[in-house]
């Protein structure tokens, strides 16, 4: 049980429970699909970008409370951000969860997360919606798979 | 009145696995995930072990005495596996499992005698495995695939049988018991009227060999697969049962050593089935092993091996489908050994993986099924699936931890 108290911090129980900036986004420049075929989650992640700032940022789709909360959670810190420090971004968010260690503090409340590299078969979950991010600022929006 | 078979005791067959004592993050191991593999008695794995030490040899090749032991053990569990199924052991092809032998038959047979216009039947609710073999057989010989539906009650609707089936359809290949639902199809009845349209019929046994008895030649089945490891067996092997004269009358599946009988720079003689499809050195440890783990279930009786399975199936889907917001699948007139079910606003792979902290080991996902769950209209399911070795006490701790997953996750 203590375990799961780790993987499931009360912040991610919270944004699985209530999902923010979940819905379509109007007017997006740009949009990916991510896909985890193991577990059929399947997350949408649509960007509005006001030159290089992400303007706008919202998610849809279905999932694990990790993948749920992680899109929830990446979406709430994005905005505002140039496409260049999201860059920066995921790869710190990527270090923390292969145990990589990192600059957990310039990752604010995605240190929720941190401990999801302990169950290896999760961190597929957690990272689907930042690769299918980093899809959706690829020139060609692609359809992405974790596997 | 009906004479039951007595339900096997696990309290006398848990000694037998040794996995089974084993404790997970500080809880005993509840194995719920039976329908993705089982556990091994020692029965098998002391038969595998004194194999390496006192019989392992090449089979079928050597002249001294350790190669006698093992070609004679080998052929043994063939025989051993032929009598589990009713069949003759010249017809039993040992394979690495119920996959490779669905594509021993898609390849050996389909690739030869599927043609444009013919058509193979399969069902909604198939494994993969019994799926994209023929999708790929199809796309090679420019047959078509048709698939009988799932119904409203979750079995296979055969009302539009008649439609489905006819001169066209060459094969009928179908799960004889559902991974995924549990449930076990109306295969006697199927097989009668694929009968009647010519067509030879494919059972996938993986699920069904390890829960009830099979008899290959009261079904009327041309070809039969399993995998061992679904069954007590170990890993790395199972087979394929096929009708005889098909057997003779296909090419071989694979080239190499042990499946010719004569050879030049230019070609080649196939060896008698059923050796003619075994290419290379087989599994044999895993064979001999498989052929232990058949003595064991013989020994045991398969009927209350499936008294056993039926009574732990039924008292799990009583067990979980009075808890709030739990919703069962399958067809509940049929169903046994696995049980998917899903519980209201938690994702199964939080259920597998809250279910994991407890010590119970479920599936979460769309078990190899995904034409299924979306029939279903969900992404996956929770599946716990059964064996002789459970208990109804690991059965109420399911209940009991899935009642706690939804409090901890919903926070209510
Ligand atoms: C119904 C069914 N068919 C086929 C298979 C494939 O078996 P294997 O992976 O042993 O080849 C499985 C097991 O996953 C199964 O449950």
């Amino acid at each position: 049980m203590n375990d799961m108290r780790d993987l499931y911090q009360q912040l991610i129980l919270d944004h699985n429970k209530s999902p923010r900036n979940k819905g379509p986004l109007e007017n997006s420049t740009s949009r990916a699909v991510g896909h985890n075929p193991l577990c059929g989650d399947r997350i949408e992640v649509a960007l509005r970008l006001d030159g290089d700032m992400i303007a706008d940022i919202k998610f849809e789709g279905s999932g694990c409370a990790i993948s749920q909360a992680s899109a929830s959670m990446m979406t709430t810190v994005l905005k505002g951000f140039s496409t260049g420090r999201a860059q920066e971004l995921f790869e710190k968010f990527h270090a923390m969860l292969t145990g990589d260690g990192g600059d957990m503090e310039q990752l604010g409340k995605l240190a929720a997360l941190a401990d999801v590299y302990k169950f290896p078969a999760r961190v597929k979950c957690a990272m689907l919606p930042w690769r299918t991010l980093e899809a959706s600022l690829d020139s060609q929006p692609a359809m992405i798979s974790t596997e | 009145m009906i004479d039951h078979p007595v339900a096997l005791d696990p309290a006398r067959i848990r000694p037998d696995f040794p996995a089974l004592a084993m404790q997970v993050h500080g809880h005993p191991l509840a194995y719920l995930d039976n329908a993705a593999t089982t556990q091994k008695p020692n029965q098998v794995l002391e038969v595998v072990d004194d194999y390496y030490r006192h019989s392992n040899a090449n089979v079928h090749r050597a002249i001294y005495e350790l190669g006698t032991r093992a070609t004679e053990a080998y052929e043994g569990a063939r025989q051993k596996a032929a009598d589990f199924i009713g069949a003759d052991s010249r017809s039993i092809i040992f394979t690495r499992g119920t996959t490779e032998a669905i594509n021993l038959v898609a390849y050996a047979w389909g690739r030869k005698e599927l043609h444009p216009g013919d058509e193979v039947l399969l069902t909604e609710i198939e494994h993969h495995s019994n799926l994209v073999p023929w999708q790929l057989a199809v796309k090679d010989t420019g047959a078509t695939l048709r698939h009988i539906p799932l119904g409203a009650d979750q079995s296979l609707d055969l009302t539009n049988l008649d439609d489905l089936l006819s001169s066209r359809t060459r094969l009928v290949a179908l799960g004889h018991q559902s991974n995924a639902l549990g449930n076990v199809n109306p295969v006697a009845q199927i097989i009668r009227r694929a009968r009647e349209v010519g067509a030879l019929v494919l059972l996938d046994g993986a699920q069904a060999a390890p829960h009830f008895p099979i008899d290959v030649s009261a079904l009327d089945c041309d070809f039969y697969a399993l995998s061992g490891h679904k069954m007590l067996g170990p890993t790395g092997v199972g087979l394929l049962y096929g009708r005889r004269d098909l057997l003779e009358s296909m090419d071989p599946f694979m080239g190499g050593g042990e499946m010719i009988s004569s050879v030049t720079l230019d070609s080649a003689e196939w060896n008698e089935v059923p050796w003619k499809f075994e290419a290379g050195t087989p599994n044999i440890a895993q064979a001999i092993g498989l052929g232990a783990a058949v003595d064991y279930l013989t020994a045991l009786g398969m009927d209350r091996v499936r008294q056993t399975i039926d009574d732990l199936s039924a008292y799990a889907a009583e067990v979980l489908g009075a808890l709030p917001g739990v919703t069962l699948y399958g067809d509940a007139a049929t169903r046994s050994g696995a049980l998917s079910f899903n519980m209201e606003g938690v994702h199964p792979h939080d259920m597998a993986q809250f279910l994991d902290g407890v010590g119970i080991a479920v599936r979460a996902g769309h078990h190899c099924a995904q034409p299924l769950m979306e029939r279903l209209g969900v992404s996956a399911t929770t599946r716990a699936s059964f064996q002789i070795y459970n208990t109804r006490e690991e059965i109420d701790r399911l209940g009991v931890a899935v009642r706690e997953a939804a409090a901890f996750m919903l926070g209510v």
